[in-house]
């Protein structure tokens, strides 16, 4: 009987600009399961605010070409990643499963529904200047309607418990309608993440519209938080993360009239919300600008 | 060229009776300030006072905001969505009948010229109102609920803080989708010009609005600081300087209030050289002098092709010498008062700042009054994007001529500030229209045409401009309930979603 073949580890990286670096700092940390033996899972990189910065400027300079490209190709990459994430669906059920501490059976319905959440929210791209625009019937000979735009550069507080159907819950509402992306993981739970992003490399989503932080959300959030290359910011993952008060977070993005997404929760109380449920438009629209064009009419 | 002179043609005033003083609007009556503080208001055009105004305190405002709440909870919330939009209808109604009286007292209190308030402001807020009624008992098809599900529902409480640029109109942008909502409202109007507020108050009266739906506390800063910070507003609706509106944001941080932001602007009136010249030197003129430019969409950074520079700025300043800057009351009167003395210095500090920094500074020939508070309209040429004039929000009839080369280089300018509210486009190519309406980070964009406003409408900015839309299907969404049910349901940390 042959000896018990030893498995090829993977070391965790960042994803920046559609590359993978360690972080700059050169620092890791460890991650563990969620299970009962609490195993050792691998040596995440632990992101500083320098590679929060370097995420900014990629996804800023990824902007104008993914909000400048058609929806419906758009369109196109979102689904492709579908297909590929589904082609990875063993993979992310373990992973899951490990991160999370669940049931295989258990991570297998949290892949699926993180892989049917993704196809729902690619479908929305070439929809929502339809379902989300007017033409506003103005008192006067003009011409005049409204449509959402991309807001810009979105920084994406990723849910701490929910490893990957909370990750592309809140990714997918952001990039659907052509904003880029600057994702702090969860903190305990980042390996999925970073495996989400090798799905993303290769299913021809542009650099930079998705970079991908793993490290303290404590650390890093603050930076994203008041950067003012930021536009808007989703601070779902503020919710049960160590030391992170959700309302300094939005403070300091106000300087700069950031757009706020609040964690669930009541007062100042934050909760991690089940993200089985069916998600609205809600999402989608907080990262929007609604532009309204005039012309006259006349002969 | 001989010049044609007018006659006189004030309007009266005697439409308008002005107490001497004024308490504030709570729960349905005119009542006195807890402490009882008062500031003068002054017609802006002759300095004279036109009456004693109530400064509300904090006790007032925690007054006004539990009528609201009482009424909220008692009638409004309860009544039917079909009511409610009868009382917008009936206040609309009455605001059109009384439309000469609000017009002469906003032109009082404001300075603005009566042909803009008779014309522009009061029939607009009527209109808001009209407009926003019909949607009250129409909610669930404004498209914010999925398919089949029951209205949205309203916020409750919210806090309204409005300019004093169009006192009036910006009262019904804020007040008319309130109500249509279902949402009772504390409005705080600009401590210069509250007497249309207050003469809408009378209105509310009038159309007998259950008590505590409007309530209406005058007074400055520190009133609206109270509103903000008061635990049971649900939301802030706020119009206003951008340094302002921040610090609104960051009060309101970690807690749960709503907040909707209409900030500054520093709008690029973009001009190619097959513009049609006529309409666009028009479309220049409306863009910055309209309202004196104290406009926060106003077209204040003219970016002109350089081939055609020269001629747009003579053709323009032969425009402005047609201008007819006096009198507010009268019927010809194209540019009125600047409404205060701070902003009246502001302006002036600003201009300086311009000639100090070397840009070329002309003004039409024009005899400005003695008396009140006045600015000839300004031109500026020679004007870099470095100078303080071509980045900061001067508010006042102060236009900074700009040039380009190429459509790309207009829209690099045109973007290149923290503002995105609004943008004009003047050429005679529809493709360029489009793709430069595509590309400017702004919330409005006027092509051949400019300072445009409908109820049906959206209205609002991109980046430090502000965020929410106001008119239009997208304006309810600001105050209706939408955040979706997770927050109820929770999910657990060793679990995961299940």
């Amino acid at each position: 009987m042959a000896a018990q073949r030893l498995p090829v580890r993977k070391t965790y990286k960042l994803y920046i600009g559609g590359k993978f670096p360690r972080s700059e700092s050169g620092r890791s940390y460890e991650v563990f399961g969620q299970d009962r033996k609490k195993e050792f899972l691998a040596n995440a990189a632990q992101g500083s605010r320098k590679d929060v910065r370097d995420a900014v400027k990629a996804a800023r300079s990824a902007v104008s070409g993914w909000a400048g490209a058609t929806a419906y190709n758009r369109g196109q990459v979102l689904y492709r990643v579908g297909e590929v994430l589904e082609g990875r669906r063993e993979q992310f059920i373990s992973e899951v499963a490990a991160s999370e501490g669940l049931t295989r059976p258990l991570a297998t319905r949290v892949v699926d529904a993180a892989i049917d959440r993704w196809v729902w929210y690619a479908g929305w791209s070439d929809k929502l200047a339809q379902v989300l625009g007017n033409l506003n019937p103005v008192a006067g000979p003009y011409f005049d309607i409204s449509a959402p735009e991309p807001t810009g550069v979105v920084g994406v507080l990723a849910p701490q418990a929910s490893s990957l159907l909370g990750l592309v819950s809140v990714i997918a509402p952001a990039i659907v309608s052509g904003n880029t992306v600057v994702v702090l993981t969860s903190e305990d739970r980042p390996l999925p993440a970073i495996s989400f992003s090798e799905v993303l490399a290769t299913s021809d989503v542009p650099a930079g519209v998705v970079n991908i932080i793993t490290g303290r959300t404590a650390e890093l959030a603050p930076w994203l938080a008041s950067h003012r290359d930021v536009n808007a910011i989703d601070l779902a993952g503020a919710a049960d993360a160590a030391d992170v008060s959700w309302g300094e977070l939005e403070a300091s993005g106000a300087d700069s009239v950031k757009r706020v997404v609040r964690p669930a929760g009541d007062g100042a109380d934050a909760i991690e919300p089940d993200w089985s449920v069916t998600p609205d438009l809600h999402r989608v629209r907080a990262f929007l600008e609604t532009k309204t064009v005039w012309h006259p009419k006349g002969r | 060229m001989s010049k044609f002179e007018y006659a006189p043609a004030p309007e009266s005033r005697a439409v308008v009776d002005i107490a001497s003083s004024y308490g504030l609007f709570i729960g349905g009556e005119f009542v006195e300030p807890a402490e009882g503080g008062s500031f003068k208001t002054l017609n802006p055009a002759t300095e004279e006072s036109l009456a004693d105004v109530s400064q509300a305190g904090a006790a007032d405002v925690d007054r006004a905001v539990r009528a609201a709440r009482r009424a909220y909870q008692r009638v409004w919330g309860p009544m039917s969505g079909t009511e409610r939009g009868k009382y917008i209808f009936r206040i609309a109604r009455i605001m059109q009948e009384r439309a000469r009286e609000f017009a002469v007292l906003e032109t009082l209190d404001n300075g603005k010229p009566i042909k803009e308030s008779r014309d522009v402001d009061i029939p607009i807020a009527a209109a808001h109102f009209f407009y926003h009624a019909g949607w009250a008992d129409k909610l669930e098809y404004a498209g914010f609920t999925p398919a089949g599900s029951a209205a949205p529902k309203p916020l409750g409480v919210v806090g309204q803080i409005i300019p004093w640029n169009f006192p009036l109109l910006m009262l019904a942008w804020k007040i008319a989708p309130a109500l249509a909502t279902g949402n009772t409202v504390v409005l705080k109007p600009a401590e210069t010009t509250p007497l249309t507020a207050l003469l809408f108050a009378q209105v509310c009266q009038q159309a007998d609005l259950p008590p505590g739906v409007v309530n209406i506390v005058t007074g400055a800063g520190e009133t609206g600081r109270a509103l903000v910070e008061h635990p049971d507003v649900d939301k802030i609706a706020f119009t206003g300087s951008t340094g302002v509106g921040k610090g609104i944001a960051r009060s309101i941080a970690g807690t749960r209030k709503r907040l909707s932001l209409e900030l500054g602007g520093k709008a690029a009136n973009i001009v190619f050289d097959d513009a049609a010249m006529d309409q666009a030197v028009e479309g220049i003129v409306n863009g910055i002098f309209f309202n004196q430019g104290q406009v926060c969409c106003a077209g204040s950074r003219l970016l002109v092709q350089e081939s055609v520079a020269d001629d747009v700025v003579r053709r323009l300043k032969r425009r402005l010498q047609a201008l007819r800057v006096g009198d507010p009351l009268d019927k010809n009167t194209d540019v009125g008062a600047i409404n205060s003395a701070a902003q009246l210095a502001r302006i002036t500090e600003l201009a300086e700042v311009g000639v100090a920094e070397g840009a070329t500074r002309w003004s039409p020939e024009c005899t400005l009054p003695k008396n009140g508070f006045w600015f000839a309209p300004t031109v500026f040429t020679g004007v870099s994007q470095s100078h303080r004039i071509a980045q900061e929000e001067i508010f006042g009839p102060v236009l900074s001529v700009l040039t380009f080369r190429t459509p790309q280089e207009a829209v690099a300018k045109a973007n290149n500030t923290p503002y995105g509210l609004s943008a004009g486009i003047w050429t005679e190519k529809g493709s360029r229209i489009l793709w430069m309406a595509d590309q400017l980070r702004a919330g409005v964009v006027w092509a051949n045409t400019f300072n445009r406003f409908d109820p049906t409408s959206p209205f609002g900015g991109y980046k430090e401009s502000g965020y929410g839309r106001e008119g239009g299907r997208h304006g309810l969404e600001a105050y209706l309930r939408l955040d979706s049910a997770p927050s109820t349901a929770r999910s657990t940390r060793t679990g995961g979603s299940h």
